[in-house]
């Protein structure tokens, strides 16, 4: 038993249902306890579907358990085929209905539906929301593009010259983090590069659009989590290559724009000159210096993760301090990213741990999912989400893609933004003794002539700021103050007058280094003095 | 679809044992875990840890929505893979989990071990759990056990069944004199309101159940009376009674009528002389009817529909039809207890077509031929409903916000109200 009071991932039959609600054409039949329902709220409410999930679920109840739950399931698939006329249906046991041990799988074919009938047995005790998602989606295009599979040994066709290359764009679901808008900006970028787009699937796609699949030249992986199984058994039994990298970030878009120029044989030259992104320029201009070597902490699933550290790291000069990830399929991968940063990988889905991690590392921007913009408001550490789970507001209105040169501008705001909040913020601390400032102080632009002359000069404060901030911060390089380090040395209070003038984020760590400097040093009272000792010892 | 008729539905005149139409098919509806929800904010000092699957974990974290706290005083223990090869294993576990977490939260006084469709499939004794864990950490710790599963609980049930579990530990009542137990829990404001109200009516003493704190738990004998503030608690009402207690009958306070009512059978049973009632609600009761008035024009005449959730619909539909004029198409509730709402079937129009239990698809197939005004339903109908020119109120609020007594009468008459105006009001 695992103690668990919030999860990054659903259960399995969660993900299948994220595949057939994305789906247009499909039902899913799933035998399970009255109240799993609730999950369809996820799709009416966070993504806010106007369309209730296809799903017909068996509810059975106690006094089901002694009579037929067999019949009961049938009954349900009987019905759901008659009122939804789909043109293929999933079917499956959430984690009750796999204990009772009825054979949905068997059940439904006994029923004799002209259509395909596809069981999905999804082990809800070892495996998770993503993975239940992938293995729908890979049991899905096996069944049904399966039939059109060239005999083995069979080589692809040559395009024939003039004709315009065409791929799937595969992985997109229902409930997927910004899914909707990198498919709309990825195939924008695909037909700049006079690529065609087959089968986006499983979101928008009917099964018979799978039954295309084939059709083709190569796969387009936007998210491995969930299209990786069913990529892999494509390129081996249609031959198709699929993409590795994800366009998160100006620099992978640019090297997906070679990777797929080169799978569909055109030239990706002029759409790489074009680049319409503002990334770049933005992060070279003056106003982002401050940027510079923030701490940063990442966590969410794999690709996002791994993406949002490149990005960081290159293309905002952030300092990564922290790297992590649910996904433990991927847990691989995530390993070698952190290893090129210098970073220990956190692969956990323990919200607890990471929790721990973050209060360890006193990072100044978290990047996570849901649970991390909690651990950060906690903290009182600004905070943007990069990666699912997700709450309804990251679920817009507006475009907002992650992927491609939209994407980058997308990314560059979202993750900025609550910075400039936490300067503002701290601008504001900083001035509150300001007479200016003051509550009842009357603004200065009324010409109450005596505004002073000698003003702080606001600009040279901004510039300032970050010239102390990250001083103090290389000290994280070394090992966190021990718990109890406040144990002996006590604050004399000019020093804990200048210790509030220390940047708010930066602010919790500069005292336990203190206190731990003050106590190694056998210090009784923390003076001013002491704590720049301690700043220039740990500065080293 | 089974559509059984109920067989005592021969003298159709009787309000109580009017015909009801008994449903079965697919249940859109919450299980009992839900009700954790808002128990856990009731009784500050309580955990509830699930024993289930990564399934029931995730359901309390999508009802608890943005209730994300730093320590919530919910968890589950996820059984896993090796849980489920033998039985001796998962009871190890559990021990473990427990004492892992109590050590984290020395806090807690009262732990709830939660039985889900997992654990209730495998047959894990969770009873002999919680006695074994309680013999270990008492006296510091209790520790009970109910079941919150879909299988056996929907939605509020769940409340009837955590409660139903804390009867066998509450104090016996010394005292000759008789007691109020207020059974059903409420926001803190509505039950400080009723509070006020009982003592200047001179009923007394009162306690609430479930209480605030587990270390003030309401003590119940013979001399006990019962008002039950909400409907969905047979099975504590039943265990109050084996100990004793006596049920006074009333309709739920809900409304004006209903709140005087259910305050009257309290006065009545403690002797209250009518003048001092009617002198004492008076001035609650203006003002509740004054309040409501704005909200006449706009529900009067609307047509409602209830589809089941929270055993909350009959009570409400009453006091939506008889305060507000309202018309009710349809009426569900997941469970009817025909003694329980005896008071209230009473009250309730006699064409109003009545439903115990649900068959999801069908019953949608009513309500868009129904046309109604106005839908109460689950989350996961509401915006599909919406998008098919239906208004909805969606029904969970009406268990999360304060709804009972005279000052919320209006309150509650605006939950209905505002999704009439929204529409009414956007142009695009």
């Amino acid at each position: 038993m695992q103690l668990t009071v919030w999860t990054y991932e659903g259960p399995p039959h969660v993900g299948a249902m994220r595949v057939a609600t994305g789906m247009d054409g499909l039902h899913y039949v799933l035998h399970a306890p009255q109240g799993d329902t609730y999950a369809d709220l996820l799709f009416t409410m966070i993504e806010r579907r106007a369309k209730r999930p296809p799903v017909t679920y068996t509810t059975f109840a106690a006094r089901d358990l002694g009579k037929d739950t067999a019949e009961l399931f049938m009954t349900a698939a009987r019905d759901a085929y008659a009122r939804f006329q789909p043109q293929a249906m999933i079917v499956g046991a959430s984690c009750t209905g796999s204990l009772i041990q009825d054979d949905p799988g068997g059940l439904a074919k006994s029923l004799g539906f002209p259509i395909p009938v596809i069981p999905i047995d999804l082990p809800a005790y070892q495996r998770k929301e993503n993975w239940g998602a992938s293995e729908t989606f890979y049991q899905l295009v096996r069944a049904i593009a399966g039939p059109k599979a060239p005999p083995p040994g069979t080589k692809r066709a040559e395009r024939a010259p003039g004709v315009r290359a065409i791929c799937n764009l595969l992985g997109p679901t229902a409930l997927g983090f910004r899914h909707r808008d990198d498919v709309a900006e990825i195939t924008k970028l695909l037909g700049q590069l006079g690529i065609d787009v087959n089968v986006t699937a499983p979101m928008g796609a009917t099964p018979a659009d799978l039954a295309r699949l084939g059709d083709a030249d190569f796969n387009v992986v936007l998210y491995p989590e969930i299209a990786g199984q069913a990529a892999s058994w494509l390129h081996r039994i249609f031959h198709q290559p699929f993409t590795k990298t994800i366009p998160i970030g100006v620099s992978a878009t640019r090297e997906f724009i070679r990777e797929v120029a080169a799978l569909a044989g055109v030239d990706p030259a002029p759409v790489l000159a074009e680049a319409a992104t503002r990334l770049p320029w933005y992060s070279h201009s003056v106003d982002s210096t401050y940027l510079t070597n923030k701490r940063v902490f990442i966590f969410g699933d794999a690709t996002h993760a791994i993406a949002a550290a490149r990005i960081a790291s290159e293309e905002l000069g952030f300092k990564v301090v922290g790297l992590g990830t649910y996904s433990r399929e991927f847990g691989r991968d995530l390993r070698e990213a952190a290893a090129k940063y210098g970073v220990e990988a956190l692969i956990t889905d323990d919200y607890l741990e990471v929790e721990a991690k973050v209060a360890e590392l006193h990072p100044e921007l978290v990047l996570g999912t849901q649970m991390e913009r909690h651990i950060a408001k906690r903290l009182g550490v600004p905070c943007a989400v990069i990666s699912a789970p997700v709450h309804v507001q990251d679920f817009p209105a507006r475009y907002a893609p992650q992927m491609g040169f939209e994407g980058a501008n997308v990314i560059f705001d979202t993750w900025v933004h609550p910075l400039m909040m936490g300067l503002e913020e701290h601008l504001l601390a900083m001035f509150k003794d300001d007479f200016e400032f003051k509550d009842g102080a009357l603004p200065s632009h009324l010409g109450t002539g005596h505004a002073p002359q000698t003003a702080p000069d606001v600009p040279e404060v901004v510039i300032a700021l970050p010239q102390g901030a990250p001083t103090l911060d290389d000290a994280a390089s070394a090992p966190a103050a021990a718990n109890g380090a406040a144990a002996g040395a006590v604050w004399a209070p000019e020093a804990e007058k200048e210790l509030q003038k220390i940047p708010f984020f930066v602010r919790g760590k500069a005292r336990r280094n203190t206190e731990r400097f003050a106590n190694e040093n056998g210090v009784a009272t923390i003076t001013v003095e002491t704590l720049y000792d301690a700043k220039a010892h740990f500065a080293r | 679809m089974t559509v059984h008729v109920s067989p005592c539905a021969a003298p159709a005149v009787d309000p109580v044992t009017r015909e009801v139409r008994t449903e079965s098919g697919q249940r859109e509806v919450f299980c009992g875990l839900t009700g954790i929800v808002w128990l856990h904010r009731k009784i500050q000092d309580a955990f509830f840890l699930v024993v289930g699957s990564r399934t029931c974990a995730h359901l309390i974290q999508s009802a608890a929505g943005v209730m994300i706290f730093a320590e919530p005083r919910f968890g589950t223990a996820i059984m896993e893979e090796k849980d489920l090869a033998g039985l001796t294993d998962a009871n190890d576990e559990l021990d473990r989990v427990v004492t892992q977490l109590l050590a984290r939260r020395p806090d807690i006084k009262l732990l709830f071990l939660v039985g889900s469709c997992p654990s209730e499939v495998i047959k894990l004794d969770l009873s002999r759990a919680a006695l074994r864990l309680s013999q270990r950490f008492s006296p510091g710790v209790r520790i009970l056990n109910y079941s919150g599963s879909g299988i056996e609980t929907t939605f509020t049930q769940g409340e009837d069944a955590c409660l139903a579990s804390l009867v066998p530990v509450l104090p016996a009542a010394e005292d000759e004199a008789a007691s109020l137990l207020v059974v059903g829990s409420l926001a803190d404001v509505v039950e400080d309101q009723f509070k006020r109200m009982f003592d200047a009516l001179g009923v007394g003493p009162v306690a609430f159940f479930p209480p605030r704190k587990s270390t003030a738990l309401p003590s119940v004998g013979p001399n006990t009376k019962i008002l039950m503030a909400q409907p969905f608690l047979p099975d504590t009402v039943r265990a109050l009674q084996e100990r004793g207690a006596k049920r006074l009958a009333a309709p739920f306070p809900f409304g004006v009528e209903g709140t005087t009512a259910w305050l009257r059978a309290a006065a009545d049973a403690f002797g209250v002389a009518p003048a001092h009632f009617d002198k004492v609600t008076e001035p609650n009761r203006a003002r509740a009817e004054r309040a409501l008035t704005a909200y006449k024009s706009e529900l009067a005449g609307r047509r409602i529909f209830f589809f089941p959730d929270s055993q909350l619909e009959i009570p409400l539909a009453r006091f939506l039809a008889r305060e507000l004029s309202m018309q009710l198409v349809e009426v569900a509730t997941p469970y009817l207890h025909r003694e329980h709402l005896a008071e209230e079937l009473k009250l309730l129009p006699l064409d109003v077509a009545l439903t115990e239990g649900q068959d999801v698809d069908h019953q949608l197939d009513r309500c868009r031929a129904a046309r109604p005004d106005i839908v109460v339903c689950g989350l996961g109908l509401a915006n599909p409903l919406e998008a098919e020119g239906i208004t909805t109120k969606w029904s969970i609020e009406l268990v999360f916000t304060p709804i009972q007594g005279y000052e919320q009468a209006a309150d509650l008459a605006e939950l209905f109200a505002r999704p009439l105006v929204r529409r009414a009001k956007l142009v695009a």
